[in-house]
């Protein structure tokens, strides 16, 4: 088989390319969903951490968050998608892209949380205390003074994560979402060459990858201009 | 109309404050001395609750104020300018003035900008409103702070070591524009904790001598100065007059 009729038997035949397709957008819908609901997990989970170490309430809430955190990273996030597809949704029938979206951002948060615990840890006290001084809540200097600040110091680390996150997503092949290292699987199943269907998804998942660092460095210099 | 209650503080084992009594009056300018680790800026900050005291009571006005109160009624009259001026680095210079008045609605967005303008202007930096504070000398970045300060009309402010982390030639500027702020507000309370002895001696209207969490004596400054009592105040001033 020559590399013409290889490629051709990969992609073009019986519109093999539509299964790339289908995982290219099943693994950016899984990826985006999972970084938003990632990120607003892991604000909250942060934010009630550090509520507690700064005041010492919410007793009951930082445990389960910490809990959540511990056991998120203590365990392989293989296992936490079959655990929330075949317990958690095992008699549920529902959308296996919506259980890849929460599985995988449950994951994320944990990981968010603690890039944004170590963010707003990263800022001196005196900032806080600056805020109080002036009459401000801690809610208004959480906000408008402390996260701005952290999340441009962790800026490089979340932007990891997310590059992580994107990658992360392949293992969704696991309980069978058609994403893009599932969509190379049944196309190579079809036509017993693993060749093209593997250097194409590889070439796209850095396609994206790419896109994403170039985003984040872009952002990384407009935030720049502010450090003290 | 400030008064400090047999304030207590401690650090886990170390005790830092030893029950300080103290009353403040409506204007008047009050020094805080003593060496190193004597407890004065753990004062202030209590005075302020950034610290919460061990033991002790504050009271502003008649009124006790804890940590279990709302305190931003209480902040915005007892303002506090700090050592490492502690300037917002992601704002700009107006940005930080106006920010809380703005927040706490205090102010609409155009009497907060006109009022910072107005500041910005008595401290010759009207030119660097848009400027963020990492492009300022230590000298501009504490008369930034003040007059974050001032906007916020506070009746008592605490001054933190206000110069000492400055660079000496920059020292001036920032003792000027505290000696304005006495000139143009006869009401206005200070209190300031400072190794400038020198600045004490002539600027405040009554100077407390901080010991070992103690207060030793309590004077105006001629007394304190020129006529100590105690010995370990002598001491103090014989060490500090052989640098």
């Amino acid at each position: 088989m020559n590399i013409i009729d290889s490629f051709y038997q990969s992609v073009i035949y019986d519109g093999r390319w539509k299964f790339i397709l289908e995982g290219l957008a099943n693994t950016c819908i899984i990826a985006l969903g999972a970084v938003v609901l990632g990120v607003i997990i892991g604000s909250i989970v942060a934010l009630i951490r550090n509520y507690h170490d700064h005041s010492n309430k919410l007793k009951v809430l930082n445990f389960l968050a910490k809990a959540y955190t511990d056991i998120i990273r203590g365990t392989p996030s293989t296992l936490q998608l079959m655990i929330i597809y075949y317990i958690i949704f095992g008699s549920v029938d529902v959308n296996i892209v919506i259980v890849g979206i929460l599985a995988f951002g449950i994951n994320s948060g944990a990981y968010v949380a603690e890039i944004i615990r170590a963010g707003v840890n990263s800022i001196d006290k005196g900032q806080m205390e600056a805020g109080y001084a002036l009459g401000l809540s801690y809610k208004q200097i959480i906000f408008s003074i402390i996260f701005p600040q952290a999340i441009k110091n962790v800026l490089p680390a979340l932007g990891n994560e997310f590059i992580t996150l994107v990658k992360e997503t392949s293992i969704g092949a696991y309980i069978g979402i058609v994403e893009l290292t599932k969509a190379s699987d049944i196309i190579a199943s079809r036509t017993y060459d693993y060749f093209f269907p593997l250097m194409l998804i590889a070439l796209i998942y850095l396609t994206i990858t790419f896109i994403l660092t170039k985003l984040i460095s872009r952002m990384e210099v407009r935030l720049n201009h502010a450090r003290s | 109309m400030l008064e400090v209650r047999n304030l207590k503080k401690s650090f886990g084992d170390k005790k830092v404050l030893k029950g300080i009594d103290l009353k403040i009056d409506k204007g008047e300018v009050l020094g805080i001395i003593g060496p190193s680790g004597c407890g004065k800026s753990t004062l202030l900050r209590c005075i302020n609750l950034l610290e919460e005291p061990t033991s002790g009571e504050i009271f502003y006005n008649e009124e006790k104020y804890d940590r279990s109160k709302n305190l931003s009624n209480y902040r915005r009259e007892v303002g506090m300018v700090f050592q490492q001026f502690n300037l917002f680095p992601h704002l700009t210079v107006m940005e930080n003035i106006t920010l809380a008045p703005l927040k706490l609605g205090i102010l609409t967005k155009d009497e907060a900008v006109k009022a910072a303008k107005r500041y910005l202007k008595k401290i010759d930096l009207l030119d660097k409103a848009d400027f963020y504070p990492n492009e300022l000398s230590g000298g501009q970045k504490q008369r930034v702070a003040i007059c974050r300060t001032l906007i916020m009309n506070p009746k008592v402010i605490l001054f933190d070591e206000p110069t000492s982390a400055l660079d000496p030639e920059m020292i001036g500027e920032v003792t000027k524009l505290m000696r304005d702020i006495k000139d143009t507000d006869f009401n206005m309370t200070m209190i300031i904790v400072s190794h400038e002895m020198k600045f004490i001696k002539d600027f405040c209207s009554r100077v407390v001598f901080l010991d070992e969490g103690k207060v030793i004596e309590d004077g105006t400054p001629n007394q304190i100065f020129n006529h100590p009592k105690d010995e370990k105040l002598q001491k103090f001033l014989s060490k500090i007059n052989t640098i």
